[in-house]
């Protein structure tokens, strides 16, 4: 059982900050649905609900998005569902249920680096930058090769773009873990393809993505592309799949991706 | 820490510990509608409303309830008969210990989305299981309540 | 009909689905101690110390109980009639621990943090013994997880505690080598069917307390309460008169709840402290410290002949009861049992089974008990035969099927009494589109659709052991009292069981009150398992209220001063027959409560079953799957059923499609699994996926009623045969699409893609 000796709900960031970095135990309190499961005694709880970090809104060509802010909310905001083709809704779609996106958050989603984590391979295909109160604002892809240290993820910027993009994930059922997902978007004939629940947590594929930047979209670059990014990137094994497995899932679904954003483009 | 929230519309004052999940609060206080059947946040039994948002009652911290307004099914005793009567009808309510939780994510469903197709029924209700039905009833009682039958 | 066979809402559906306390924990007094179990962190040790010092001086601690403060009586969880047939291999709290999981030590306390504080100060020493994880190594294996000397059994199952062997199970008619040497084509293949968890919504639960007359009361979710009691008595080595056990709505059982859980410890700590006590067990405990369905080895032969008449079978059955052995030989049985007389053109049939320990969870009864992880290994090999003999699959069921009338190899001299089984094979072939779709048909880029089927049998209650009784009586009222010992766990039965009682009294339903489940009041009844409710405790409901309609008649004919046969029932009154006279119930009622030399009017009647007729399914599944990732979406599910006379149909359908979700959960997602120290790796919602609601694609379910003559109103049973046929149907389908043949449940999209990798 989880347990939480002291409460604070701060009114400004630094504080949040300062109370969090004065002892080890001292925790975020997202959602708190990823804490429950776990046996961590906190010595404080920092509850950010009076920082207003629950919005979604355009500022200066990109779209913020609050720290606090729900899965839900991503899932049903016009800024994402027109934007993007949609793909970080698609992305939410498949976890748990509509009362659990209402609970969970944006912040705790992308500062734990989970690897199974679905929204951050889809904000990885993105230009996405996370904003976090010490280390500051960098993008997504320097956040997630960065070692873990403590900090407090304020919000994310994702460039406005016309970028498109596509989702998908296998799952072994519905509203399991992925056991592997891939998101992949265009813009501007610049291609970027990120896969995700390797089962570590979701890189670029540097060299399939330049690939197909580099000579356009045929069938047969679109083949080399999923073959490389098969071949670049690292799989793993754990219970819902092998490491063989995975990359010829990686395969597959990186190809299906390549052509689903070739259709939105068309349409 | 002492709450203020409205319950079922009425205000009350509760005092809950840091650590204290919704759900057992709610229990505690005598709404024993309210179920629970995981640890792990995956089941959608202890479904309630906050401020109109269905949300896992098992998950939320009690002291978020603060100023908010928290709906379960003993607040609604129109609403979720008019669409238990259906349920029952169809026999879809087997041992009914998933039955208020699935009501309460139904009865949200209901004020969320308008003419929802079969996908994005069963795509709204699928974070709440159940062992008994496999769901086929429950749906046939969502159309006949939703008129799309 | 007025009643039977119509779809008459559950008489307490409003309470349940509206979320009103009508559960265990909700009616458990607010001061109940919470009782919480230490469990072993070792799949096989003996404890060497285990000091409580720390725990019990803790403020709120009420006891902490551990293998020294426990009888030394061995007894069985299993639920079943007395004398049971399971080993007594347990103690309520054991210095040996047989898996992780396993109980260590009983904490009592006011309140539920207090009780974990406490089991963190619990400190136990353990030397850790080598387990048997693998059940096939266990026969022979160095360790022995049952080397008690006090081990007993009521029967002689086959036990050989020092090779881990539970029990064993042989049963040969005729010559089975001989005969498959005559055969045309041989086939055999073998199957693993996997451990699967019950994953009721409602845990496992109980509350104690003593009450006015300091009888030790256990309010249980249980489906079994007479065996709760006795179970009770034995382990805790008091009389029986002393417990009552009540059973109050249940969230749902599916078998699981036939094996005791918590009550065992709850009324420990009542017994110790006089005081109330509850224990819930949380999801995990429930995952990792109950049972599962057991993990079976099967090995199954089939012969026959050019026209594809079936002639040998040979089965041979290794199953994992795990740590202990409720249910194991019971079970083992029932592989064979509720399989092989599907099919009676047989020359020779040969079934050999054995049941092990290991150093797991143990196994226990869940839903199908056997016949379905039977009815996977023996239909797959059927499909696999109806290819080699290049006959369409439904075809050589029909060929080979038992009918009315005949009797089969392994039952001699019982003849089978109802079957619509060939209606089914028929109804269900058009329902799915068999002639257009089988075997496959590509549906563009990648990606192909097939069908696949199986059949399926289970019994109706237990042949020469299973009963019930029930009571109805005239209440002073002009209103009935219908009291029977059935246990209600949401399948419905005090629905169905008023609905027959009110047909024969010609009563409106709402007339009949029914109560339940308490062994203080209740008839005896072994309660709801082996599928009958409806058979057996029906059976006794018809035989009640016909005495008491006999009675009422007599007793108003007498008032009347007419002759018996000169009366009739009409409406809420008997009335003669040419009409000049009647008297109410009401009046009846009044006049036989009243001053002297009365008797109130009561039909009480016990029904035993000399068969166990069993009811069919034809399944068919159509899947598609994905050639480039082996992902299998179940596209439709076609059941039709042979339950004789369906008395609710909704109720009837409902029990059809839960039962086939959970088959189809078997045959795609579901596994309990351990690592490497034989911990349970699966023991959340997260790691152990049920089919959620978009897992289950699309179930149709049809009747073709047949007439049992055994059964109240021609009823059979229909709780269990549902789970059975998912399985090899679903493999079945995804043969026939990608032609991989994969025998280890559940099938996994990994599964089929190495196998597709490997054609
Ligand atoms: C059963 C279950 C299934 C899931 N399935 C999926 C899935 O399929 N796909 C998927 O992508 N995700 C899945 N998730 C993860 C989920 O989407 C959330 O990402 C996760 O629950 C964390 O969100 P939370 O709000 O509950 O965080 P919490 O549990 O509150 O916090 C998690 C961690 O983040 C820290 N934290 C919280 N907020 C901040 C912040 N602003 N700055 C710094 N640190 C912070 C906390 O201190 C804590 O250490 C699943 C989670 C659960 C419980
Ligand atoms: S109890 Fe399972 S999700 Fe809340
Ligand atoms: S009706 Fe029993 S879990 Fe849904």
């Amino acid at each position: 059982m989880f347990t939480i000796l002291d409460l604070v709900q701060p009114d400004n960031l630094a504080e949040a900050y300062q109370i969090l970095s004065d002892k080890r135990n001292n925790t975020i309190l997202g959602g708190c649905a990823f804490l429950k499961m776990g046996k961590k005694r906190i010595n404080t709880g920092v509850d950010l609900t009076k920082l207003k970090l629950n919005y979604i809104q355009e500022t200066d060509g990109f779209i913020e998005i609050g720290a606090m802010t729900s899965l839900r909310d991503i899932e049903t905001h016009p800024l994402l569902t027109e934007h993007y083709n949609g793909v970080l809704p698609q992305s939410l779609r498949d976890i748990i249920g509509v009362q659990f996106r209402n609970g969970v958050t944006v912040g705790a989603s992308v500062y734990s680096k989970y690897g199974f984590s679905d929204l951050i391979t889809a904000l990885l295909s993105l230009d996405t930058e996370v904003e976090l109160f010490k280390a500051g604002r960098m993008p997504l892809a320097d956040f997630l090769s960065k070692p873990k240290e403590k900090d407090l993820l304020v919000r994310l910027w994702i460039k406005k773009t016309k970028r498109q993009a596509s989702y998908l994930s296998f799952r072994n059922s519905a509203s399991d873990y992925a056991v592997l997902n891939v998101a992949v978007s265009m813009l501007n004939n610049r291609w970027t393809i990120a896969v995700g629940a390797r089962p570590s947590k979701a890189a670029i594929a540097i060299s399939a993505s330049a690939l197909l930047s580099l000579e356009g979209a045929t069938s047969e670059t679109i083949e080399e592309a999923a073959k490389r990014t098969s071949e670049e990137l690292s799989f793993g094994t754990n219970t819902r799949g092998t490491a063989t497995y995975r990359k010829a899932l990686c395969r597959a679904l990186v190809k299906r991706g390549i052509m689903e954003v070739l259709a939105c483009k068309s349409n | 820490m002492q709450i203020e929230l409205t319950i079922n519309d009425k205000a009350v004052k509760w005092e809950v510990a840091n650590d204290e999940f919704l759900a057992d609060t709610l229990r505690s206080h005598g709404f024993l509608s309210v179920k629970k059947a995981c640890d792990t946040s995956c089941c959608g039994l202890c479904t309630v409303w906050m401020d109109g948002k269905s949300m896992l009652s098992c998950s939320v911290l009690s002291l978020r309830a603060h100023g908010k307004k928290i709906t379960t099914i003993e607040g609604l005793p129109k609403e979720a008969e008019e669409f238990a009567q259906i349920l029952s009808a169809e026999g879809a309510e087997q041992c009914g210990f998933c039955s208020p939780g699935f009501i309460m994510s139904v009865l949200a469903m209901k004020n969320e989305l308008v003419n929802p197709t079969e996908e994005e029924i069963i795509h709204y209700l699928t974070g709440n299981l159940c062992r008994c039905t496999g769901y086929m009833g429950q749906l046939r009682a969502i159309k006949i309540y939703l008129g799309v039958a | 009909m007025e009643n039977v066979g119509q779809s008459i809402r559950k008489i307490d559906g409003m309470a349940i689905a509206m979320g009103k306390p009508v559960y265990t924990e909700d009616l458990a007094m607010p001061n109940a101690l919470v009782v919480k179990i230490l469990r072993s962190p070792h799949a096989f040790a003996k404890i060497t110390s285990i000091d409580i010092s720390k725990a019990e001086s803790l403020e709120g601690v009420e006891c902490i109980l551990t293998f020294k403060d426990v009888p030394n009586a061995r007894f069985t969880l299993a639920g079943q009639s007395y004398p049971e047939p399971s080993p007594y291999d347990r103690l309520i709290l054991d210095q040996i621990v047989r898996y992780v999981g396993d109980e260590v030590a009983i904490i009592a306390a006011v309140d539920e943090k207090t009780a974990l504080l406490a089991m963190k100060r619990i400190k136990v020493e353990y030397e850790v013994m080598e387990p048997v994880l693998d059940f096939e190594q266990a026969v022979g294996h160095p360790s022995v997880v049952h080397p008690e000397e006090d081990l007993s059994c009521n029967f002689e199952i086959g036990l050989q505690k020092e090779n881990n062997i539970t029990s064993s199970s042989h049963e040969e008619v005729g010559d089975v080598d001989e005969e498959f040497k005559r055969c045309a084509v041989v086939v055999e293949d073998v199957y693993y069917p996997q451990a699967q968890a019950h994953t009721m919504m409602e845990t496992y639960r109980a509350f104690t307390y003593l009450d006015h007359a300091g009888r030790l009361i256990a309010v249980s979710s249980t489906q079994v309460p007479f065996h709760i009691k006795r179970q009770l008595a034995r382990a805790l080595q008091i009389p029986a008169s002393k417990i009552r056990v009540i059973k109050p709505r249940i969230g749902g059982g599916f078998g699981g709840k036939q094996t005791g859980a918590g009550d065992v410890f709850a009324g420990l700590v009542t017994l110790k402290t006089g005081k109330p006590a509850m224990i819930i067990y949380d999801r995990k405990e429930t995952f990792s410290a109950t049972t599962s369905r057991h993990a079976m080895r099967l090995k199954v032969k089939l012969g026959a002949d050019q026209e594809g008449f079936i002639r040998a079978i040979d089965m041979q059955v290794l199953s994992d009861t795990g740590a202990y052995g409720e249910h194991a030989p019971t079970v083992l049985g029932c592989v064979g049992h509720y399989t092989l007389p599907l099919y009676n053109k047989t020359r020779a049939v040969r079934f050999d089974g054995k049941a092990v320990y290991t150093n797991k969870m143990p196994a226990g009864a869940f839903r199908g008990y056997g016949a379905t992880q039977g009815t996977f290994a023996l239909e797959s090999t059927v499909n696999m035969l109806a290819e080699q003999l290049k006959m369409d699959p439904t075809e050589i069921r029909l060929k080979n099927i038992s009918k009315v009338g005949e009797t089969f190899l392994t039952g001699p001299g019982v003849m089978l009494g109802s079957s619509s089984l060939d209606r089914c094979i028929a109804k269900g072939k058009e329902l799915i589109g068999w002639e257009e779709k089988f075997p496959r048909r590509e549906v563009g880029y990648n990606k192909v659709r097939a069908v696949g089927m199986a059949i399926t049998m289970q019994g109706s209650g237990i042949a020469n052991i299973g009963t019930a009784s029930a009571e109805i009586r005239l209440n002073d009222d002009g209103n009935f009292t219908l009291l029977t010992g059935a246990t209600d766990m949401g399948t419905g039965c005090d629905t169905i069981l008023s609905q027959m009682a009110a047909e024969i009294l010609e009563v409106p339903m709402e007339k009949i009150i029914v109560h339940a489940g308490d062994t203080d009041t209740s008839p005896y009844d072994p309660g709801s398992y082996a599928s009958s409710t409806t058979y057996v405790a029906g059976g006794a409901v018809v035989k009640a209220a016909e005495e008491l309609k006999n009675k009422i008649l007599a007793q108003s004919a007498a008032i009347l001063g007419v002759a018996p046969q000169d009366v009739e029932f009409d409406g809420l009154a008997v009335r003669t027959l040419s009409g000049d006279q009647e008297i109410s119930f009401a009046k009846l009622a009044e006049l036989t409560i009243l001053g002297t030399g009365k008797l109130q009017l009561v039909g009480y009647a016990t029904q035993g079953c000399e068969v166990s007729p069993p009811p069919y399914i034809a399944g068919f599944a159509e899947v598609e799957v994905d050639r480039e990732t082996g992902k299998v979406d179940l596209i439709d599910y076609v059941a039709v059923i042979d339950c004789g006379t369906v008395i609710n149909p909704n109720l009837a359908r409902i029990q059809a499609e839960g039962g086939i979700a959970q088959g189809i959960g078997m045959a795609l997602y579901e596994q309990v699994r351990y690592d490497e120290i034989g911990k349970m790796a699966t023991n959340s919602f997260m790691q152990y996926k049920i089919p959620s609601r978009k897992d289950v694609g699309k179930v149709r379910i049809a009747f073709e009623e047949s007439y049992e003559p055994t059964g109240p109103f021609g009823a059979k049973s229909i709780g269990e045969v549902v789970a059975n046929t998912p399985p090899p149907a679903i493999s079945h389908a995804i043969y026939n699409a990608v032609g991989v043949r994969e025998n280890h449940l559940p099938i996994t999209p990994e599964k089929v893609f190495l196998g597709m990798q490997k054609l």
